[in-house]
């Protein structure tokens, strides 16, 4: 109790920064909370505003789909064998650390503009931290797990179903959690770029135009959705049987 | 002295190069998309021996060094206040651990309004995205500190600045590094995603710039220019804390 009581105190402190910077900044430069919130709910009663959340929400759910679980595929094939997998660790580390905006040109060469372009993008930032942090608990299974395996003569679906998947699980649902907020960081970003629809969109339409009611509304609109799915997730991983 | 890994590495990268310099070559892959490997590093070397681009160059690399050192420095004091404090940290740490959760890039237009366009606006949301790595960090490095340390410098009756110094800080170096090592590959990401976005100078600028004029050639040089960097930078980041962490191990 006390501690919800103390994140309270928390998110009430915050608040009164932002409302602080505010009176600093001035009107033009950053709206207050209450601002915000009432410009918010504005755009939520509007449909355009919705039509925007729908097309971000398709290509972030492809963008998902594909980083989840191409990069449990691919860390799962990678980290089966122990030569590939220390060969390759190094590779998808400086892979990851790459500021993969420098790429967005080459994607949209390939993809063109559109949906098709958004998902790439989101994926490419998705994927590989999921195929990491899943590599790296295979590796990381220990081998008396294998023996004991073999001893009781499982079966490699049985030796799979109940033995390698409880082992690894705790490791990819924090991969996978990385990877849902990067991934949608990558759609964002792509849709800044290059297209004529979703938030991303709104927020560099909102830039182009000055006005920072809107960026502010859609980007803590962003920021509770990202948060919230966030600690969904923490649950989930938490209440998963170990 | 390279591994049979770093051999096996080595190899399959230089097969993959290859593969693609075969593929544009051939042309599998039209060349209005891609240009060959070779042709960007032709490019690239042009670039840099006309030294059209070298104040963006120059630029982009001062605003990853200040955002990098801000991050460093402002999140290790962060890192340390919060770490004293036991009651906000119990608060706060929810927040830390989904703060990469936040799109913080949506901010950069409100950091625009503020600061203008310019490095400021870039090394805010710079030092925005990596501070976050440096204060994660510090709060391990300071937890993991042996208490068995902390005991004797007290049987040396050593002051706090004594036992920060010769204690605390030495203990805490390995993880201090990795919050170093993450803070620098965010603050690279930052400063060049910025520039992308909205701005007048700097690597990601000229690329956008170049990408929006049809300039293929110099567009891929400069990409190359910006995966080198990143990668030569990070990796030897990496290898040192690699090499810090078997310490703490031993």
């Amino acid at each position: 109790m006390k501690r919800s009581g103390d994140f309270i105190f928390l998110l009430i402190g915050l608040l009164l920064v932002w409302q602080g910077l505010h009176w600093l900044a001035g009107d033009i430069a950053l709206t207050s909370p209450a601002q915000t919130f009432a410009h918010l709910g504005k755009l939520l009663a509007t449909a355009r505003f919705w039509e925007h959340v729908t097309e971000t929400a398709r290509a972030f759910s492809f963008a998902v789909l594909i980083s989840l679980i191409g990069g449990v595929g691919l860390g799962a094939l990678l980290g089966i064998n122990r030569t590939s997998g220390t060969v390759s660790e190094p590779i998808l580390i400086a892979l990851y650390s790459l500021p993969k905006v420098t790429l967005y040109p080459l994607v949209l060469l390939c993809f063109g503009l559109g949906i098709s372009a958004k998902v790439a993008f989101g994926a490419m930032h998705g994927l590989i931290p999921v195929a990491i942090f899943t590599m790296k608990a295979i590796m990381q299974i220990k081998p008396v797990f294998w023996r004991t395996a073999h001893a009781m003569r499982l079966t490699p679906r049985q030796m799979a179903m109940t033995v390698a998947l409880p082992a690894v699980l705790p490791e990819v649902m924090s991969g996978a959690r990385l990877g849902f907020s990067l991934t949608l960081l990558g759609v964002l970003i792509g849709e800044m770029f290059a297209s004529q629809r979703g938030l991303g969109f709104m927020i560099t339409a909102a830039m182009g135009l000055g006005d920072i009611a809107t960026i502010m509304a859609v980007a803590v609109f962003l920021s509770i959705f990202a948060v919230g799915s966030n600690a969904l997730l923490l649950m989930v991983d938490r209440a998963a049987p170990r | 002295m390279i591994t049979r890994e770093g051999w096996i590495r080595f190899g399959v990268v230089a097969a993959l190069v290859a593969a693609f310099e075969a593929a544009c070559r051939f042309g599998f892959i039209p060349r209005t998309v891609v240009i060959a490997p070779t042709e960007m590093v032709v490019s690239l070397w042009r670039l840099i021996e006309s030294g059209e681009y070298n104040d963006d160059i120059l630029s982009t690399l001062r605003n990853v060094l200040a955002s990098s050192l801000l991050a460093v420095g402002l999140g290790f004091m962060t890192g340390v206040l919060i770490h004293a404090l036991p009651r906000l940290r119990a608060a706060i740490e929810p927040l830390l651990a989904s703060y990469y959760a936040i799109p913080t890039f949506m901010f950069y237009p409100v950091f625009i309004v503020v600061f203008g366009v310019g490095d400021r606006a870039i090394i805010a949301i710079a030092v925005l995205l990596s501070i976050v790595a440096m204060i994660t960090s510090t709060l391990t490095g300071l937890d993991r500190i042996p208490r068995v340390l902390r005991k004797t410098a007290r049987i040396y009756r050593m002051n706090l600045p004594a036992r920060a110094l010769l204690i605390d800080l030495p203990a805490a170096a390995p993880y201090l590094f990795t919050g170093i090592k993450l803070s620098f590959a965010y603050a690279f990401i930052g400063v060049i995603a910025s520039e992308f976005i909205l701005s007048g100078a700097g690597i990601g600028y000229s690329i956008a710039y170049t990408y929006n004029n049809f300039n293929n050639r110099n567009m891929y040089g400069l990409m190359l220019l910006v995966i080198l960097v990143a990668t030569i930078a990070n990796t030897a980041l990496d290898m040192i804390d690699r090499r810090l962490q078997t310490r703490l191990r031993r």
